[in-house]
């Protein structure tokens, strides 16, 4: 297989007034297993459902209700795991995470601290083309999620919804490898891609499927690289948890802010209190959201209603039998087969539906003009109404029929423009469109010459003008163009005012 | 013939198969038997609408010659279990009022078979005591009294309720849980048979919890056989229950053949204890004879960490049960505090949990928050965990050097009086010396009466088998029976 070598990316570096810091960042991001049951009950994980209406027993905690794990979460943990090239632990264990809260039913989370399903894997954070950040990946534990508790609905009561309450969540953690905001947004813009690709969460993060808790710390230039040799956390400065991020941009803006934040304390000769804190995109700032003294103990022990999960290697290999081709080597194959940049490989790799759609369109055709119809034509217009590819009202069938008419010189380039707008707004085919509406392309010079007679003729002191400046010719051509409505063959049009004029 | 309530479940099955009784007349007469007994508080929720209605349809299936073992047997049923539209509050203030929408799967499967049930009996609250004596519903008082005094003693706990309506004929079988010796104790104070079968022999769906990886539901019955009949109609694979076994379920009864010869039987010298009374260690030794006679053989074993085993459970079972009962909280079911102008949530959670749990509960579940606080839990989860693996490797050693069964006292004395343990705790818990060792190497354990002591309260034995081996070990079980002859009933006062 290519490959693609890549540097690796500079980090973010902020003056201070006592000289630079750098920033250090890990991130936790819970991912809502793409799965129609809950982790431990049958119940359904539809979003947007009636309040407390996808509860089954054991998710209300119940007296004497028990957990029984849904098998096909376990597979999608193993099939995120595999797709993360992370080591796949055949004996993981559930412990339970103890804590009061009203949406919290069993009043703990069951939850893999000593044992996760997922070990150590990586992935590979594209900056710009040519520069990537490996960021490892230190496990991946399946946990529930809890539900939702509701303050503002009344002014004395507060309300739950538990249809959260027990949905299957991968935390993914990641080591501190992460050097910037950018870098921490592109992190989880890439994994969510794969999570994607791999179907094992739909990374819609306006709906809480996907969301973030980002740690934050900085120290000096050369510090991390102690770290990196060693790995002893004490050359890193103490961080801050950022809890709950469910935007890119938020993510970026907070990570920015807490920096700062922590670099002011330092350079006032205070220390970093190591704590959980809350962003607030309306002040751009982050808030403590529980100190030391606050912090919960969690009380982590063996879930004893579950036995240790075992799986077998069998089962994973049929898991990763199962695989997609990934986003990095579909990339590499993208540029190796159809001669395409990096960085549009990228764009049509973003999700796995464009880059099937990309696919279709160029199956026996240029694929750098299919690249190009793909991603500048439909991509820019759907994305003037904010569509996504799987709401394109042009089908691949219909972009390679344009692409195939340009090819045969039926219509040219800005005819075919037309056509696509037609077919975008009417859903026509590009063919039919062409032939009912008299688009075709003229390349029958005799009427072409006619056309450029009659121009020529009309405008005797254009002529003489172009005979002292040639490239005036590019208004004959256009004044053509205008007669024949923009159907005559653009190059021979140009041929013959030239050759009429003598040029 | 005897009262029909007097029967055993083994005896009463043939009767209602011959014709000579029906399940409506048996039902009837363990539902006065219980009426005249509630000075015994054993029965907290008598069921005698659906006890009759159940008795109506099990005489339908009895018509129809072909009826399960315990189709049409009246069964109290322990409070722990949940029962479908019934009060099961596991003797609980906190679960004041809950009615669950679910029946467990014991009392489903017993259901099944045609089982009848005359009411939910009391208990420990949340299976936490040895006495009887934490429950919200008010002590449950033995049947037994000694010969020469009047004192009310207890039925032992947490399966108090079960033990009592058995031994005084209100049920012809009961349903217990145990999870440190609630089903032996009890069974052993009351002098009938208990069983607390292999950990994952028994669903827990539908159990409140106590100790979810020592948590253990049995029969508790007039007789080894019955304990057979009515275990079978009780074990299986339920896959809503993580920890249940799959494994095929033995006709228990017919193991009951009485042959033990080659067998061997261990007697570990670490439950030898200082102080014990004459009276126990005496019935040890006879019934150490009465196997011998039997024709097995006896060997004298050690089981090292026996001496750890109290201290690790008093460790393990709280810290399950802190958690396990967190999920009381005044939001969902059951009590919830009248709150103040102003209280929020953890005032809600405060007062709701400090007026529905009981001393003893909140004890355990102050214990076991601090062995699992951080800083605390090496110390004390983590090495009682460790202590539990080598308490269960003692087992393995044994059995794995031909040890088929081994013999132990039952409880550590004869039925003690109300109140006379109830304030000092330590005391209370070493009722359990005997019986956690099983729990915590999650093997099954049985009580036997096997005699009387001076005062003329019954005393158990207590035989371990192998895991799974519940069959063979009912079979040793009924050697003793036999031989001990064991029929004393308590006097009727009540």
């Amino acid at each position: 297989m290519l490959d693609l070598t890549y540097e690796t990316p500079k980090p973010k570096v902020i003056a201070g007034a006592t000289g630079d810091w750098e920033l250090v960042i890990g991130l936790e991001v819970h991912a809502q297993v793409a799965s129609k049951a809950k982790l431990f009950s049958g119940a359904s994980t539809q979003f947007g459902a009636e309040p407390n209406s996808n509860v089954a027993f054991v998710d209300a905690a119940m007296p004497g209700m028990l957990p029984v794990i849904n098998e096909f979460c376990v597979a999608q943990a193993v099939r995120t795991g595999l797709g993360l090239q992370a080591e796949i632990n055949l004996v993981s264990a559930f412990d339970r995470k103890n804590y009061f809260y009203p949406d919290l039913p069993q009043g703990y989370q069951i939850s893999q601290l000593y044992h996760p399903i997922v070990g150590e894997g990586e992935v590979l954070v594209s900056m710009a083309p040519g520069v990537a950040r490996k960021v490892r990946i230190e496990r991946i534990h399946l946990e529930q999620d809890a539900g939702k508790s509701i303050h503002d609905m009344d002014p004395h009561m507060s309300f739950v919804d538990l249809n959260r309450t027990g949905v299957a969540l991968m935390e993914i953690v990641s080591r501190p490898d992460i050097r910037g905001p950018e870098e921490a947004a592109a992190y989880v813009v890439k994994l969510r891609q794969i999570l994607r690709y791999l179907g094992t969460c739909d990374g819609n993060m306006q709906n809480g499927n996907l969301r973030a808790d980002v740690n934050v710390s900085v120290c000096r230039p050369g510090d991390y690289e102690k770290y990196q040799e060693t790995q002893d956390f004490s050359h890193l400065g103490t961080r801050c948890e950022i809890k709950n991020m469910n935007s890119m941009r938020f993510i970026q803006q907070a990570i920015e802010y807490e920096a700062r934040r922590q670099i002011a304390i330092l350079e006032d000769g205070g220390a970093i209190d190591q704590e959980t804190r809350l962003y607030d995109p309306d002040k751009g700032e982050t808030r403590s959201m529980r100190s030391k003294e606050e912090a919960h103990d969690y009380r982590y022990f063996p879930c004893p209603d579950l036995l240790p999960l075992e799986i077998e290697q069998a089962w994973v290999d049929d898991i990763e039998a199962s695989l997609p081709e990934l986003p990095d080597a579909k990339l590499v194959r993208f540029v190796a087969d159809y001669g395409m940049t990096e960085y549009d490989a990228g764009v049509l790799t973003a999700d796995v539906e464009s880059a099937a759609y990309f696919e279709e369109v160029a199956r026996g055709r240029d694929g750098k003009l299919a690249a190009n119809w793909v991603i500048n034509e439909l991509f820019g217009r759907l994305k003037k109404e904010d569509h996504d590819i799987t709401e394109s009202p042009v089908t691949a069938a219909q972009l390679g029929q344009i692409i195939d008419l340009i090819s045969a010189d039926t219509i040219s380039g800005k005819i075919a423009k037309d056509v696509f707008e037609i077919t975008y707004t009417t859903g026509r085919d590009p063919e039919e469109v062409v032939e009912n509406e008299g688009m075709k392309q003229v390349t029958d010079t005799g009427a072409i010459e006619a056309a450029v007679d009659q121009v020529i003729a009309d405008n005797p002191a254009q002529v003489e003008k172009a005979k002292e400046n040639p490239k005036l010719a590019g208004w004959f051509v256009g004044q053509v163009m205008k007669a024949t409505g923009g159907k005559a063959n653009p190059k021979a049009v140009n041929q013959l005012v030239a050759q009429k004029l003598g040029l | 013939m005897a009262d029909l309530n007097a029967l055993t479940i083994a005896d009463a099955r043939d009767m209602l198969r011959a014709g000579e009784v029906t399940s409506k007349e048996l039902t009837e007469a363990c539902l006065r038997a219980s009426e005249a007994a509630s000075v015994l508080n054993a029965v907290v929720h008598p069921t005698p609408d659906l006890a009759l209605s159940q008795a109506a349809e099990a005489d339908k299936r009895l018509a129809t010659g072909d009826a399960p073992d315990l189709c049409g047997i009246p069964l109290g049923i322990k409070d722990l279990f949940c029962t479908k539209g019934i009060p099961s509050q596991a003797a609980s203030g906190i679960l004041e009022g809950f009615r669950p929408e679910y029946e467990s799967t014991v009392t489903a499967q017993l259901f099944n078979a045609g089982a009848v049930m005359t009411g939910k009996l009391n208990m420990d609250e949340f299976a936490m005591g040895s006495s009887n004596e934490t429950s919200v519903y008010g002590n449950v008082t033995n049947p037994w009294r000694r010969s020469n005094d009047d004192t009310a003693l207890t039925p032992g706990g947490s399966s108090g309720g079960s033990a009592a309506a058995v031994a005084a004929d209100l049920c012809l079988g009961a349903t217990g849980t145990d999870t440190g010796g609630s089903i032996r104790q009890p069974a052993a104070f009351a002098g009938i048979t208990g069983i607390k079968p292999t950990y994952g022999r028994v669903s827990r769906w539908g159990i409140i919890a106590f100790a979810s990886s020592l948590d253990q539901a049995g029969p508790m019955t007039k007789s080894v056989r019955d304990a057979a009949i009515m275990l079978e109609a009780m074990c299986g694979h339920d896959p809503k229950d993580s920890t249940s076994a799959d494994l095929p379920v033995p006709n228990f009864e017919s193991m009951l053949t009485g042959d033990i010869k080659g067998k061997t039987i261990g007697i570990p010298k670490e439950y030898r204890m200082d102080g014990m009374p004459d009276e126990i260690e005496a019935l040890w030794a006879e019934g150490r004879a009465m196997l011998e006679d039997a024709g097995a053989r006896i060997v004298d074993i050690s089981l090292p960490h026996t001496k750890y085993a109290l201290p690790a459970y008093y460790v393990v079972a709280p810290a399950e049960a802190s958690s396990n009962l967190a999920r009381y909280d005044g939001v969902r079911y059951g009590h919830r505090a009248k709150l103040a102008q102003g209280d929020g949530i953890t005032e809600m959670y405060e007062k709701t949990r400090a007026e529905g749990f009981g001393d003893e509960v909140k004890r355990r579940v102050m214990i076991g928050t601090y062995v699992l606080s951080a800083g605390f839990y090496d110390a004390y989860y983590n090495r009682a965990r460790r202590v539990r693996a080598l308490i269960k490797k003692d087992f393995e050693d044994v059995f794995s050097a031909g040890v088929d069964a081994i013999l132990t006292p039952a409880t550590p004395s004869a039925a003690f009086a109300l109140e006379q343990e109830f304030d000092d705790p330590v005391q209370m818990y070493l009722n359990d010396i005997f019986t956690v060792t099983v729990n915590l190497a999650g093997l099954p354990g049985v009580a036997v009466p096997a005699g009387l002591d001076l005062s003329g309260l019954p005393l158990g034995l207590q035989l371990i088998g192998k895991p799974w081996e519940e069959g063979e070990l009912l079979n040793f079980a009924h050697v003793l029976e036999e031989r001990a002859g064991f029929v004393a009933k308590p006097t009727k006062w009540w």
